[in-house]
């Protein structure tokens, strides 16, 4: 099933869009070999940066580069203005989520969301319940996944509120681009994206428990074996911070330190890339080797700040999802800039009999899934994968939801044949810290390379491209 | 900027699974010169012998192979998987710290470090002995040339050295100790030509053959070679030399981090030692002991540094 997509340079064929008008002239004139050759030069330069992904259960590739696209994907000022105002509205709304059900749950009395969704959900974390985090901030670094149906409509299509990676291939693309294309950059003015890492640290320094001088802020990795270790190594860099494991640190009288040559070294800030289940030994899983014992009670204690804090996972759950737009209007009493997919919660019965009968033209997800694994694409699934869903569907109806399948904007990609369309979606970070909050101009753009294909996931033949927005 | 323990423990134990590799890759080359010649010129498996008590892991050799062949030994210590102290293993250890520390290397060192342990693999199926010596020896210099020309002069580049500099005093006194008995004066069972190789092959393992010559203007004597190996400093690789470097690198860290420790009195005492140390006096009173003793107080410093630093 052919879906007609909104293409962001062409709209649906007929023009050429005003923020890609530079691109389009010159992608008409440069000759098709110095793409090419541009193609492998970014290539070699990924590569020879290290900026690899393991890819789970995947031995043979054990260090991969995500492919990227050297054209660029464009937003005019005033889209960007929109989104980004989108943006914050909707993870002020999650962390004033967060800050009530780990409180005084109005939102539970209201009857705005089910008890049993949130008190029975695996991602609420009950240590969190009447703990307030520095400034009253959760989702400190928020990923929201955003995609686009025509000119003025985008939707939010998943929160990533635990630890969303990916903004290392926002700011190497760029670097990349800039290397490779630096007369494009002549004739654009591309909002900088290079500021993040400050923005970053100024964000989580906002955060820190203790006034008395300048907070030390860590970036807490579970090891170079983690998908994303070169992440994590490389906005340790940018940042000028210390990327530390779980040995690295210790607790003393309910205060975190870290072991360095000089001696222990009082921690107060940890940006920690490392899941909730890992983090204390004491708290959680009793077989992390992860994690430093302790570290639940020096949070608690007030004398450390986790970002993001502990049991954000609720928030981005694709059950609590479907709930976000009375969420939001329920906390701040605006509608919601940015739409949401409309969802079917097959824990419901009569959402089940539909999402059943239309399987054919539903994307079916996991509810606690991430990153593409477990989901059905029902229009391009073969009758037989989707009779095994069904079954499996039936069987634990409360761990999916349904979607309809959106025609997901297209970009222009360099592909074999040439300069085609392809699916896109994006990915901007949005940082909150006590004081306010920041967002880059830009964001991560993943494009499915594939033919026709929805799926942008690395993990799944998706690759990247640098996104610009123009400035005024 | 602080510098993590871990961190400094993995820089540290990079430079001394390098500098052990380059160490072994000297033991063989020494022991192939020797059995290449007819047992009354010193030749045979005696040497074989000697290369695996050097390299300090007779009782696991003998555990798994029984005997000393030369096929054996250069198995055990140049390709084992098996075995701890084979070179390919120094070099995948070192890697293995390296990448744990990417951020702390210059990317020359790690292109260094790296594409020594992409060119290992392909040189080990090639099943080369003689070119693998050459290349472990080769990029060791690579290794440390690139560390010495591009890391910034702080505390990680002292770990850097001081791992190297531990590691190098071992490799001599080791070589030193096996070898004791060829050098004692009075050694009895004098066939000329024997001892006269066999003094000749421990100063081609510590690369000093030639600065012998310069420095003594004289026929390899025993005596004259634990001098130039024990007490030279003007000797890259003599202990006396090893713990100039240490010294001073230690003394770095302590002006740096404005505290001293047991590392710095226990490496400037045994400094100290070997700068007013004459040849004679360790003769007198036994070079294997004299060595023996080194090897120990050696040991005891690089735990001190660990405990100092690195936990």
């Amino acid at each position: 099933m052919a879906l007609r997509a909104f293409d962001e340079m062409s709209s649906f064929g007929d023009r050429c869009r005003p923020a890609y008008e530079r691109l389009q002239a010159w992608l008409g004139q440069v000759p098709r070999e110095l793409l090419a050759q541009r193609r492998t030069e970014a290539e070699l330069l990924f590569r020879r940066m290290g900026i690899t992904f393991a890819v789970y259960g995947d031995t043979e590739a054990e260090e991969r580069i995500i492919p990227f696209d050297i054209v660029p994907r464009i937003l005019a000022a005033e889209e960007w203005t929109l989104l980004a105002a989108g943006l914050e509205q909707r993870v002020r709304a999650l962390n004033a989520f967060l800050k009530d059900i780990y409180g005084p749950r109005e939102i539970i009395r209201a009857g705005v969301v089910p008890e049993a969704m949130i008190l029975g959900n695996p991602f609420f974390k009950p240590e969190m319940t009447q703990f307030r985090p520095a400034g009253d901030v959760y989702i400190h670094i928020a990923g929201i996944d955003v995609v686009r149906v025509d000119a003025d409509t985008f939707y939010v299509l998943e929160d990533n509120a635990r630890a969303p990676s990916g903004v290392s291939y926002m700011l190497e693309n760029r670097e990349a681009m800039m290397r490779l294309f630096p007369e494009l950059f002549g004739r654009h003015r591309v909002a900088p994206v290079d500021g993040y890492t400050d923005e970053l640290l100024a964000s989580l320094r906002s955060v820190a428990p203790r006034a008395a001088g300048e907070p030390t802020v860590v970036l807490m990795t579970p090891g170079p074996y983690n998908s994303a270790y070169y992440e994590h190594s490389f906005l340790a860099d940018r940042l000028g911070v210390e990327l530390v494991e779980g040995r690295d640190l210790f607790v003393k009288d309910d205060c975190v330190f870290m072991r360095t040559t000089e001696g222990p070294k009082r921690v107060d800030v940890i940006y920690r890339r490392i899941d909730d289940e890992f983090l204390d030994p004491l708290a959680f899983r009793p077989d992390s080797m992860l994690g430093v014992p302790g570290l639940m009670l020096a949070y608690q204690a007030g004398n450390v700040t986790l970002a993001n804090a502990v049991g954000t996972g609720i928030a981005d759950d694709k059950a609590i999802y479907s709930y976000m737009p009375e969420i939001l209007t329920f906390y701040l009493g605006e509608e919601p800039m940015l739409k949401n997919v409309p969802t079917w919660r097959c824990r419901e019965p009569q959402a089940l009999a539909y999402v059943l009968e239309h399987l054919d033209e539903l994307v079916v997800k996991e509810v606690h899934g991430s990153g593409g694994y477990g989901m059905l694409i029902g229009p391009h699934a073969d009758q037989a994968t989707r009779d095994t869903f069904a079954e499996k569907l039936k069987h634990a109806p409360d761990h999916f939801i349904a979607q309809p399948t959106l025609a997901l904007s297209t970009s222009p990609t360099l592909v074999e044949s040439g300069i085609a369309p392809r699916h896109v979606d994006l990915r901007p970070f949005v940082l909150t810290g006590a004081d306010r909050v920041r967002i880059v101009p830009g964001g991560l753009t993943r494009v499915a390379l594939k033919e026709g294909s929805l799926v942008v996931n690395s993990s799944q033949g998706g690759g990247t491209k640098d996104t610009w927005v123009l400035g005024d | 900027m602080t510098l993590l323990s871990r961190t400094a423990e993995n820089l540290y134990w990079m430079s001394r699974y390098m500098e052990r590799a380059e160490s072994l890759a000297r033991i063989l080359d020494a022991a192939y010169r020797l059995s290449s010649l007819p047992t009354a010129y010193g030749g045979g498996l005696t040497e074989w012998e000697s290369a695996i008590k050097t390299a300090g892991c007779e009782e696991d050799f003998l555990a798994a192979h029984g005997e000393v062949t030369s096929e054996a030994v250069i198995h055990y210590l140049a390709f084992s998987r098996e075995s701890p102290a084979s070179i390919r293993n120094c070099l995948e250890r070192a890697r293995h710290n390296a990448r744990a520390e990417r951020t702390a290397l210059t990317s020359e060192m790690w292109a260094a470090i790296n594409g020594t342990y992409l060119e290992m693999h392909e040189i080990e199926a090639a099943g080369d002995t003689q070119r693998f010596i050459s290349f472990v020896k080769e990029a060791s210099l690579r290794f440390d040339g690139t560390a010495y020309r591009t890391m910034l002069r702080n505390d990680a580049f002292w770990f850097t050295q001081l791992g190297l500099f531990i590691e190098r005093a071992d490799n001599t006194a080791r070589i030193l100790d096996v070898k004791y008995h060829v050098l004692l004066p009075k050694h009895a069972e004098v066939g000329g030509g024997l001892d006269y190789y066999q003094w000749a092959s421990i100063l081609r393992s510590v690369s000093a053959l030639t600065s012998y010559r310069w420095v003594y203007r004289d026929s390899v004597k025993p005596w004259l070679v634990a001098d130039l190996l024990v007490l030279k400093e003007d000797m890259p690789r003599s202990l006396a030399s090893c713990y100039s470097n240490i010294t001073t690198y230690l003394d770095r860290l302590s002006m740096a981090y404005g505290r001293q420790g047991p590392s710095q009195k226990l490496a400037r005492t045994l400094y100290g030692k070997l700068r007013n140390g004459r040849i004679e006096a360790v003769f007198q009173s036994g070079l294997h002991e004299f060595i023996e003793e080194f090897i120990a107080a050696n040991d005891q410093l690089g735990a001190a540094i660990s405990e100092q630093y690195l936990s």
